[in-house]
């Protein structure tokens, strides 16, 4: 089984009292019975003046009752809201053929509380966004008690994340609105976070939530930046496709996307592909945008995570063999000489 | 050379036995402990969906009080049993356990206790058959030794 995405986790969310019919989704979506659907999702991160505009879509599809999505984010968005219409299919375009177009629905719920922050509630079509800020027990707790199904990765998962950032942005799919918004399978809702960040971050390890080991994870990342940014990988499997100017067509197309006027004239598109195990893919992607700057090592998520601690037995080692060994030794010279000398005197008595 | 034989004999000695003392002791740190005959109690932890510790190994007829601390904000479940257990919670549908003997379910941040015997020598599986999350690693194994 292959997943094809790109920077987003969906986690599902029980049977709500909604309609079924509508279900599946873009990303790494997880059913109610903890079972993965393979979808699609394409993720844009650029970076201009300080600030990161992650656009990613929320497309759904399939059969179970509800869907949901967590996405770690590198820092406090200022506004989470409605991305352009075809920035991410003109995006595509720029790199290869038109993809073959997936088909989707979905479904979800809103709700309550727990020990964490709330930074900012909205809705974008069907989708309920929350952006929250806490500790990966906090945020796997919140989800939970919103309906979203966690898989048995999840809380490694989120405490990797919370320990670098605490921020976390959970859309679920509300199919009744859907419904009434006239949203049907195939159709996708795309969202832009604009955040202010000096780490922009990506996070890729999210891809592999829910999933066995052996299966394949393919992800298409693209990266807008002033200038040709350095790229940190923290693993295999994530390999640079295009790395290049940024076209006057395609940026002048971007622009004039809905919420898309800041894209400069000058820009530099990277284009990543990733294809590894999702066993393999425990790590993020760093992005150093300075060009005298170095991605951060952490930010590729193997900092302290791939540093196996060397630790001496919990009281060291045993030190009474030692004083043993020396003591026989001792014994040993000293019984030699007493040997030694009783031969001398045996030897003088002798006549 | 001949007074020095003494000498080189007491360092060869002494040394093989300091040697042999150091090599006891790993040994010993390497032996797994024996619980048990008497009840024992057994701290359990959960943690990133793992059992910790997840191995134990008792004396036949020992009763273990397991005390489960789920730190995970996700449900888990320690059961502890026969492989016809283990393929009844695996292939069930009950959500939450009633208090039967090695088989308890724990919600986020909560901890439980359940008690179990070890009648019978070998080898008994200690799981939690939650979806997915026994084929993630929550899993561990309990040798039970008759000690003579």
């Amino acid at each position: 089984m292959r997943r094809r995405t790109a920077l987003a986790i969906f986690l599902s969310v029980p049977a709500a009292a909604l309609a079924p019919s509508v279900a599946d989704a873009c990303g790494g979506l997880v059913g109610e019975n903890g079972t993965i659907q393979l979808v699609r999702t394409t993720t844009l991160a650029a970076y201009h003046d300080g600030v990161e505009r992650y656009v990613t879509s929320f497309e759904f599809t399939g059969e179970g009752e509800s869907v949901g999505s967590i996405v770690p984010l590198p820092d406090v968005p200022t506004s989470v809201e409605r991305g352009g219409d075809w920035t991410l299919q003109r995006l595509a375009l720029e790199v290869a053929p038109p993809p073959p177009s997936s088909d989707d629905a979905a479904e979800a719920t809103a709700a309550a509380s727990a020990e964490v922050q709330i930074i900012l509630e909205t809705q974008i079509d069907a989708l309920d966004i929350t952006v929250l800020s806490g500790g990966g027990d906090e945020v796997g707790q919140w989800a939970l008690e919103n309906g979203f199904f966690l898989p048995p990765d999840a809380p490694e998962v989120l405490d990797f994340y919370a320990s670098r950032s605490p921020v976390f942005m959970a859309a679920k799919f509300d199919a009744q609105r859907a419904r009434e918004l006239g949203q049907g399978a195939g159709d996708s809702t795309p969202i832009m976070a604009t955040i202010p960040t000096d780490d922009p971050w990506v996070p890729v390890r999210i891809l592999g939530l829910g999933l066995d080991g052996s299966q394949r994870i393919e992800a298409d990342v693209f990266l807008l930046t002033d200038a040709r940014p350095e790229l940190l990988a923290g693993g295999p499997g994530l390999t640079v496709q295009r790395s290049e100017a940024a076209s006057s067509g395609l940026l002048t197309d971007l622009r004039s996307d809905v919420g898309m006027e800041w894209v400069p004239n000058d820009m530099w598109l990277s284009y990543l592909q990733l294809d590894a195990a999702a066993a393999d893919v425990d790590y993020d992607l760093a992005v150093a945008v300075d060009p005298a700057g170095e991605p951060s090592i952490a930010d590729a998520g193997v900092g302290p995570a791939a540093i196996v601690p060397v630790r001496p037995p919990a009281d060291g080692a045993p030190w009474w063999p030692i004083p043993i060994g020396v003591a026989v030794g001792v014994a040993v010279l000293g019984a030699w000489v007493v040997i030694a000398r009783h031969r001398q005197q045996t030897t003088r008595v002798a006549p | 050379m001949k007074r020095l034989v003494p000498v080189i004999a007491a360092i060869v000695v002494g040394s093989a036995v300091a040697l042999g003392g150091l090599a006891l002791a790993a040994g010993d740190e390497a032996a797994p402990v024996t619980l048990g005959p008497d009840p024992v109690t057994v701290v359990v932890d959960v943690e990133h969906s793992r059992f910790i510790p997840s191995t134990l190994r008792v004396e036949v007829g020992t009763e273990v009080r397991f005390v489960v601390h789920n730190d995970d904000p996700i449900n888990h479940e320690l059961i502890v049993g026969t492989p016809d257990v283990h393929a009844r919670h695996r292939n069930g549908t009950e959500a939450k356990h009633p208090p039967r003997p090695g088989e308890l379910s724990v919600g986020p941040d909560e901890h439980g206790v359940t008690t179990y015997r070890f009648d019978e020598p070998g080898v008994v599986e200690i799981a939690c058959h939650l979806p997915g999350h026994y084929d993630y690693g929550m899993r561990g194994e309990v040798e039970v030794v008759e000690v003579p």
